[in-house]
C-alpha cells in the first residue's frame, strides 16, 4: 500500500507542477498579450486614475481634471472649451483623444517614458508619472478676438508668428465643448450623436482639417512664381492681358469683376485683384514652375504636423492649359486650409522663407521641468528675397488703397490679399470670403504676424469686396491682438 | 495484518523515548501566519486609504484568539500531530479574509468578510470539537455506512431547492445558504476509506473474465459502478461538474492505493470520460464551460465583451511577477463570484506569480503533510482516510485552480480557506482536524514510539539519515498484507506483529 500511496502523491505532485507551470504561462509568458488584449480595461483604468496633464495657453490651463469617482476616475474639463476646442481636440473615456490631446495624449496622460526619473523605473515599480504639461504657443488675445470675429458665422482663422512658425491663432467655427463627450454616462454618447449628425459640423477643424478653394489669395503664389521665374520683371511694366481671356484651349472666357485690368501692370492687379491678368501669368509660368513654387509654398505637402496632422492643400500636378489658368487664380483643383494662406502670407512677411508651424512650444512635467521643446525648422525658401520685398510692397497696396481696406492698423504696416472662392455644382454656393494678410508694427523690424481668415457664409454682394468686407476685419482683429502690447 | 511469509518475532524490550512533540514550532508558524495576516490587512487599507484600517487590530486579534484556541486543542488532545498543518490552515484563512476584506472596498453594498469570519470561527469550533472528541480515528470506521447514507442524503436534498447561477447546490435556511455537497466530501472520504479498508482483498481478486478484461466480483463492483452513476447524477441534477470530478477523482485515486489495480481503474476513468463526455455534449450549462475553456476570448471577437473567464485571465496577467500590491488590482472587473469562485485571480493580480505561487505550495504541503500521515499510520483505514482526506484538498485546489487559469474547463468549486463560502470553510476545518488526529496517531502512537528507539539505537552504527529511512522502512513493512505480498522497492525487512 506504501508505494501506491507514494504513487498517489507523485500524482498530487505532478497536478501541483501544472499548476504552478500554467500560472508562469499566464503570468508571464502570455501576460503581455493579455494586457494588450483590446477588451482589457486595465489601461483604460489606470490611465484615467490620475488627473490627465493640461494644456496651457499664455502660461494658463485651458483644460482640467475632475474626479467623477467612478470607474474611470477623473474626467477632462475645459475652460473656454468651444474657443481652445480645434487646438486640444477632445479627451473622451469612449471616444478616445483628438488633436492635441491625441498626439500629446503619452505626456498628458503620465506614460511617456521621458517622464521617468530613470529610464524603466516605472516598469518596475508599476508608478505612474503624474501627466505633463503641454505649453502651446497659442496668443490667447488673438484666438479670443477670431472667435469673436467669426462670431455666429461658419469659418476660420489660422495666425502664426513668420519668423518662427509659432502658431498664434487657431479658430474653427462653429465649435463645440469637448467637456460634453468626457465622462462615461448617456448624456456623452447623445452630445456625440449630435455633434457627428449637426449640420454644420461643429467638430470639423476647419483649420486645418478642411480645404477651400483658396480663390484670388492664391495670386499671391502666381505673383511669386510669376517674378521668381522672370515672367514678370517689373511690377509696373503693363502684362499684355486681354479682357476678357479666353481661357487657351476653350471657348470659356474669363471675365474680371473690376474695370481696368486689360494690359494692367502687376502691381494693379494685385491690387484689384484681376482674373485674368493672373490666369495669364500663369499660363505664361508653366505648369511645371507653377506647381514647383507651390510645393515651395507648403501645397501637395502630406507630411505636415503641427503636431495633429494637417488637410494637404493641393494644387493639381495634370492639367492642361484651360486648367492651369483656373489653377493659378485658385479655382478649379486648387484648394488650401487656412493653415496654408497663412503660411503663403507669412513666406511673404518673413523674406521669403516658409517657417514650420507649429503648436507646441515646449512640454513639461507637473512641476514645470522641460521635457522637450520644439525646435525651428525652416520648412523651405518659397522664393527670393527680392521677391518677397516686391511682394510685400503689393500686399501694402491692397490694404493701402485696394480691396482689403478695411484691415489697415494705423501704427503698423499691414499687407494682404482678398479673395472669393466660387464652389458648388456651376458655382451656385455661397461664396468663401478669404482674406490672407501680416502685419508689422512700425517700431519693430519684424513682422510679427501672418493670418488667413476664410468666412463660409459670406452675406456680401459677389466680389473681392467680400473678401475684404467679410474677412478683413478679423484679420485685423486679430493682427492688433498680437500687435498690442 | 500479516501477509504469508512475514516471521513473526518478539517485540524487543522497549526503551523509553520521548517523541517530538513540535507544539512550539507550531506555536511560532501560528504566530507567524496571523502576523502576515494583519499585515496583509494593513497593506490593504494603507494602499486605499494611507492609513492603517482601524479593523487590523480587531482582526489580528480575533484570528489570533482563534488561532490559539485551536493551538490549544491540538496541544491537549493531539501533542504529537504534525506542526505544520494548523498554521497553514491559519495563515489561508486568514489570507482569504484578508483577500475578501479587500473586494469588499469594490461593492460597498454587499460585504462578504464579516460573514466569513462568523463562518471561520465555526470552521475553528468545529475544528476544536474534532480535535477534542474524536480520541481516536478508527472510531469512524464504524460508521462507514452512515456515512455514505449521510452523504447521499446531503447530495440529493438541494435538488429540491431553486437552482442558483444553473448549480443546484444550494440549501437556503432563514436566510443562510449552505452548499450540502462540501460537508459530503468529508463524509464520502470516510465512506471510501472504510469501504475500502474492508474489502480490499475482495477488490484485489479478479473475478470473471470478460474478453480481455478481468472484472472484480460482482459484489465489489456494485458499489463502484454506483459510485460512478452518483457523480454522473449529480453532475446532470445539480449541474455541479466540480463535485462530480471530486468524487470520482477521490474513488479513483483511494482505489488505486487500496488494491493498487490499475487496469480497470483505467475503465472507470474510460467510463467517467465518457459520461463525462456526453453530458457535456447533452447540458448547454456545462457544454459552454467547455467552449469557453477552448476558447476564452470568443465573447470578446463576437463583439460582446469580454467573459469571466477572459477576465481573470487579464487579472492574473496583470499581476506579472511580484503583482500590483494588496488593494491596487482591478479584479472586481471578473465582476460575479469574484469573491468565491474566483478569489485566486485577485491572489494572482494583487500578489503576482510569486504570491500565487506561495499559495500553490501552502497547499501542496497541507496536501504532503496529509500524506506523510498517512504513510506513517498502521491501520488500512487511517491510512486511506489520510489519503483521502489530503486528495480532497489537493482536487479542489487543482480543479478550481486550474479553471480560474484556463487549464481545465471551469467548474464551480471554492478555493479551500481562501474563497467565500461558509460550508466550504468549516468543512475544510474539519478536514484539517481530521488530518491532525490522524498524524497524531502516526506520530504519537506506540509504533512510532518503537520506531524511534529503534532508529536510536541504530544511530551507534549507521548515520542518522540512513537510520531515518530505515525506520521508515520499518513502518511501512510494517503496514503489510496489501494484496502484492509485499511493497516493491523496500528491504525486506523482519516485521513485528502490530
Amino acid at each position: 500500500m506504501t508505494r501506491y500511496i507514494r504513487h498517489a502523491a507523485a500524482f498530487c505532485a505532478l497536478l501541483l507542477l501544472a499548476l504552478l507551470v500554467n500560472a508562469t504561462r499566464i503570468q508571464l509568458v502570455q501576460a503581455r498579450s493579455y494586457d494588450e488584449n483590446p477588451a482589457n480595461r486595465r489601461h483604460t483604468i489606470a490611465r484615467y486614475g490620475q488627473p490627465r496633464g493640461d494644456i496651457l495657453v499664455g502660461g494658463k490651463p485651458v483644460t482640467g481634471s475632475k474626479d467623477s469617482g467612478e470607474q474611470f476616475r477623473y474626467e477632462r474639463t475645459y475652460k473656454n472649451g468651444p474657443l481652445y476646442a480645434p487646438v486640444t481636440g477632445f479627451a473622451s473615456q469612449v471616444y478616445g483623444t483628438n488633436l492635441l490631446e491625441d498626439t500629446e495624449d503619452d505626456l498628458l496622460a503620465g506614460t511617456d517614458p521621458l517622464l521617468s526619473p530613470l529610464p524603466l523605473w516605472n516598469d518596475l515599480t508599476r508608478a505612474r508619472n503624474p501627466g505633463g504639461d503641454v505649453v502651446t504657443t497659442l496668443d490667447p488675445a488673438a484666438q479670443q478676438a477670431a472667435y469673436a470675429g467669426l462670431g455666429a458665422r461658419r469659418g476660420a482663422v489660422a495666425a502664426l508668428e513668420p519668423s518662427t512658425g509659432r502658431i498664434l491663432a487657431l479658430v474653427s467655427t462653429p465649435s463645440y465643448d469637448p467637456e460634453e463627450l468626457s465622462g462615461t454616462d448617456s448624456a456623452v454618447a447623445r452630445a456625440w450623436m449630435r455633434l457627428n449628425e449637426a449640420a454644420d459640423k461643429p467638430m470639423l477643424n476647419r483649420a486645418v482639417r478642411q480645404t477651400y478653394p483658396p480663390g484670388s489669395t492664391f495670386k499671391v503664389v502666381t505673383a511669386a512664381a510669376a517674378l521668381d521665374s522672370g515672367v514678370v520683371e517689373d511690377v509696373d511694366e503693363p502684362t499684355k492681358s486681354p479682357d476678357p481671356y479666353r481661357l487657351p484651349g476653350s471657348s470659356v472666357r474669363l471675365v474680371n469683376e473690376v474695370e481696368g485690368c486689360a494690359d494692367a501692370s502687376l502691381r494693379y492687379a494685385f491690387a484689384w485683384s484681376c482674373n485674368t491678368v493672373f490666369a495669364k501669368l500663369g499660363v505664361a509660368v508653366g505648369a511645371a514652375a507653377m506647381r514647383a513654387k507651390a510645393a515651395e509654398f507648403g501645397f501637395n505637402d502630406r507630411q505636415l504636423r503641427i503636431p495633429f496632422g494637417v488637410s494637404p492643400s493641393t494644387f493639381d500636378t495634370r492639367v492642361d492649359e484651360a486648367q492651369l489658368a483656373l489653377s493659378s487664380i485658385g479655382q478649379y483643383n486648387t484648394r488650401a486650409t487656412p493653415l496654408q494662406m497663412a503660411m503663403v502670407a507669412g513666406a511673404v512677411a518673413n523674406n521669403g522663407s516658409v517657417r514650420t508651424p507649429h503648436l507646441v512650444e515646449r512640454t513639461t512635467t507637473d512641476d514645470g521641468d522641460t521635457v522637450s521643446a520644439t525646435g525651428q525648422h525652416t520648412l523651405r525658401q518659397a522664393m527670393n528675397p527680392a521677391t518677397a520685398v516686391r511682394l510685400r510692397e503689393l500686399m501694402t497696396d491692397v490694404v493701402e488703397r485696394g480691396t482689403g481696406t478695411h484691415a489697415a492698423i494705423p501704427g503698423a504696416t499691414v499687407g494682404g490679399k482678398s479673395g472669393t472662392a466660387q464652389h458648388g455644382i456651376h458655382n451656385s454656393g455661397t461664396p468663401y470670403a478669404w482674406f490672407i494678410a501680416w502685419a508689422k508694427a512700425d517700431d519693430s523690424m519684424e513682422p510679427a504676424v501672418a493670418v488667413a481668415v476664410v468666412v463660409e457664409d459670406a452675406e456680401d454682394e459677389r466680389g473681392d469686396i467680400s473678401g475684404g468686407g467679410d474677412a478683413a476685419p478679423i484679420a485685423r482683429a486679430v493682427m492688433e491682438a498680437v500687435l498690442a502690447p | 495484518m500479516l501477509s504469508p511469509g512475514t516471521t513473526v518475532q518478539a517485540d524487543p524490550p522497549a526503551p523509553v523515548v520521548r517523541l517530538p512533540r513540535r507544539r512550539g514550532i507550531e506555536f511560532s508558524l501560528i504566530v507567524v501566519a496571523v502576523l502576515l495576516s494583519v499585515y496583509g490587512y494593513c497593506a490593504v487599507g494603507i494602499a486605499r486609504t494611507g492609513s492603517v484600517p482601524p479593523g487590523a487590530a480587531g482582526y489580528g486579534a480575533g484570528l489570533g484568539v482563534l488561532a490559539l484556541l485551536a493551538h490549544l486543542a491540538v496541544r491537549l488532545r493531539a501533542p504529537y500531530a504534525d506542526p505544520l498543518l494548523l498554521p497553514i490552515a491559519v495563515l489561508l484563512n486568514g489570507l482569504g479574509l484578508v483577500l475578501i476584506y479587500r473586494l469588499d472596498l469594490e461593492t460597498p453594498a454587499d460585504r462578504a468578510a464579516p460573514t466569513q469570519l462568523v463562518w471561520s470561527t465555526l470552521g475553528v469550533g468545529l475544528f476544536i470539537a474534532v480535535v477534542v472528541l474524536l480520541r481516536d480515528h478508527r472510531v469512524l470506521q464504524r460508521y462507514t455506512y452512515v456515512s455514505v447514507v449521510t452523504a447521499l442524503v446531503l447530495l440529493v436534498l438541494p435538488v429540491f431547492f431553486p437552482s442558483v447561477n444553473g448549480a443546484r447546490i444550494w440549501l437556503r435556511i432563514a436566510g443562510f445558504s449552505i452548499q450540502p455537497g462540501e460537508f459530503a466530501k468529508v463524509l464520502l472520504a470516510v465512506f471510501f476509506a472504510g469501504y475500502l479498508a474492508a474489502n480490499r482483498n475482495a477488490l484485489a481478486y479478479t473475478g470473471r473474465r470478460v474478453w480481455l478484461l478481468q472484472l472484480p466480483t460482482g459484489r465489489v463492483l456494485g458499489p463502484i459502478v454506483a459510485i460512478w452513476l452518483l457523480s454522473v447524477g449529480v453532475l446532470v441534477l445539480e449541474r455541479d461538474l466540480g463535485t462530480s470530478l471530486l468524487f470520482f477523482g477521490l474513488f479513483v485515486v483511494l482505489l488505486y492505493v487500496a488494491t493498487g489495480r490499475t487496469g480497470w481503474i483505467a475503465v472507470g476513468l474510460l467510463l467517467a470520460a465518457c459520461g463525462a463526455f456526453a453530458v457535456g455534449w447533452l447540458e448547454p450549462h456545462v457544454h459552454s464551460r467547455v467552449e469557453d475553456w477552448l476558447h476564452p476570448f470568443a465573447s470578446i471577437e463576437a463583439g460582446r465583451g469580454p467573459n469571466q473567464l477572459a477576465q481573470s485571465l487579464f487579472a492574473f496577467a496583470d499581476g506579472g511577477l511580484l503583482g500590483t500590491g494588496l488593494g491596487l488590482g482591478h479584479s472586481i472587473l471578473i465582476g460575479f463570484a469574484v469573491k468565491s469562485d474566483f478569489i485566486l485571480a485577485t491572489a494572482g493580480e494583487e500578489l503576482g506569480l510569486a504570491g500565487l505561487s506561495a499559495i500553490f505550495l501552502l497547499y501542496g504541503l497541507l496536501v504532503e503533510r496529509g500524506y506523510r500521515a498517512g504513510l506513517a499510520l498502521r491501520d488500512p483505514f487511517g491510512r486511506l482516510l489520510a489519503v483521502g482526506l489530503a486528495s480532497i484538498v489537493a482536487l479542489q485546489v487543482f480543479v478550481i485552480a486550474g479553471g480560474v487559469t484556463g487549464l481545465i474547463p471551469l467548474t464551480g468549486m471554492a478555493m479551500p480557506f481562501l474563497a467565500q463560502g461558509g460550508s466550504s470553510v468549516v468543512t475544510n476545518w474539519i478536514i484539517v482536524a481530521l488530518l491532525l488526529r490522524l498524524s497524531d496517531s502516526a506520530r504519537g502512537g506506540p509504533e512510532a514510539a518503537k520506531a524511534k528507539a529503534e532508529a536510536k539505537a541504530e544511530t551507534k552504527a549507521k548515520a542518522k539519515a540512513k537510520a531515518k529511512a530505515k525506520a521508515k522502512a520499518k513502518a511501512k513493512a510494517q503496514a503489510g498484507g496489501n494484496a502484492e505480498g509485499k511493497a516493491g522497492g523496500e528491504t525486506e525487512e523482519e516485521r513485528v506483529a502490530p
